[in-house]
């Protein structure tokens, strides 16, 4: 649902994260978050050059083909556009533009990371036996994402963890016909397109996945969200 | 017989500045070499052990053996991808392939500006391809290890869009790739013996 209000407010994403509106940056209803981090505060485990691609060129990309396609809409419900996608367009930049937006808020440099909280870390090892062998399955799923897509820790709709993969730049909750993933409220993503890791680590896709634990920010992984989009009819 | 990774048709500096020494070092010996070995033990044991590779990217399809097919048509992608290159490649062709060209897509421009898109639009990770259908040339788009061949069609033409093809030397910049691959690349060569064998 569509309620225009005027560009200068900030646009709040359903994950309570709020974009700061700066006029004149945008054409249409969503902004590029700013980046929580410098763009070489990820090395050695994401390496700048990576990061300022990947922000300034493939996130930004998904902004504006995004705005693109909303073209006239003042503001718009991020959440819902990736639950129930129109068209390819929207499943594709809309993805993109959500995942991206989880993607960069929950890293931070490497002596910030800290680690879960003892509600998450509880929940981890109830739904996976230990946090070593709940990356160990993401590093599976994320080995066997055959081509460009993401591997998600995240909510079941009965309330446990769960971890899947995603092609291109489908969200686990996102409704549509060939869904192949579990249906999930991610809290934790990782991009396992070739952009993200290429030019550090080439064909080693699962060095790199070993690697980004050291950066997950884990004061911005939420413990739970009790109004995700599962939950809605 | 076992799937065969064959050499690189030029030497890994062949292609720059296009594409890089890393790049093709890299893509070859990395990526194109791990299809190959997973696609080989695969087949190991089983009724498919003897067959080449176009025969095993078939009956994978067919078999519905998404792994197999994975592997086997990236194998099989590779080695024509590498042969559609060449130094000093690229440009308008010459030969049967022209003509061709000219007759179903009215100019060589219609043609590349066709083949560009279906580069451009492979969300994610896939391939571009010319093909011949039996009665004419079409331009398609492969996600994946997506290969023309399961659709009845005889590939003439391949372009590489998985990123990392081109991530190295062109970053988020794949139209790029895409224009100096039909601009300075591409083998006519090899399109016109594909043309030759599929007519």
């Amino acid at each position: 649902m569509i309620t225009p209000a005027p560009v200068a407010e900030c646009i709040v994403l359903q994950d309570c994260i709020q974009v700061p509106s700066t006029p004149g940056k945008s054409n249409g209803p969503f902004l590029l978050p700013n980046l929580l981090f410098g763009y070489s505060d990820l090395e050695p485990y994401i390496d700048q050059a990576t990061m300022m691609y990947h922000y300034n060129k493939h996130f930004n990309g998904y902004m504006t083909n995004l705005n693109n396609a909303l073209k006239g809409t003042l503001s718009a419900n991020l959440t819902e556009l990736v639950l129930n996608p129109t068209d390819s367009t929207i499943r594709n930049n809309g993805g993109g533009f959500y995942n991206h937006g989880l993607f960069f808020r929950i890293m931070c440099t490497a002596s910030r990371s800290e680690t879960p909280s003892k509600l998450l870390e509880d929940a981890i090892i109830k739904s996976f036996g230990s946090m070593a062998q709940m990356k160990q399955q993401f590093a599976a799923q994320a080995s066997s994402r055959f081509g460009s897509g993401w591997v998600w820790l995240g909510v079941l709709p009965d309330g446990k963890l769960g971890i899947t993969t995603t092609a291109n730049q489908d969200t686990p909750f996102m409704k549509v016909q060939d869904i192949q993933y579990q249906l999930m409220y991610p809290f934790l993503g990782l991009d396992v397109w070739e952009h993200a890791y290429y030019l550090n680590y080439q064909n080693q896709r699962s060095s790199y996945v070993d690697a980004w634990w050291n950066i997950v920010n884990w004061s911005q992984v939420p413990k739970k969200n009790n109004s995700h989009p599962l939950h809605k009819t | 017989m076992k799937i065969e990774l064959a050499p690189l048709p030029y030497d890994y500096t062949a292609l720059e500045p296009k594409i890089g020494k890393r790049t093709l070092e890299i893509h070859h010996d990395k990526h194109h070499a791990k299809y190959v070995n997973v696609a080989n033990q695969m087949i190991e044991g089983t009724d498919m052990e003897k067959d080449d590779c176009a025969t095993i990217v078939m009956k994978s399809h067919k078999a519905g053996n998404q792994g197999l097919f994975n592997n086997a048509a990236q194998a099989w992608n590779h080695d024509f991808y590498w042969k559609c290159m060449k130094p000093g490649g690229g440009g308008k062709p010459t030969g049967a392939i022209a003509d061709q060209i000219n007759k179903d897509f009215g100019s060589y421009d219609e043609f590349k500006k066709q083949f560009e898109v279906a580069g451009n639009t492979a969300f994610g990770s896939g391939w571009a391809w010319l093909s011949w259908d039996g009665s004419k040339l079409v331009v398609d788009k492969t996600i994946g290890a997506g290969n023309p061949i399961t659709d009845g069609k005889k590939p003439l033409l391949t372009m590489d869009v998985w990123e990392h093809a081109y991530y190295l030397d062109y970053q988020n910049m794949r139209a790029t790739y895409c224009t100096d691959f039909l601009d300075s690349l591409v083998n006519w060569d090899f399109v016109n013996q594909n043309f030759a064998s599929a007519k």
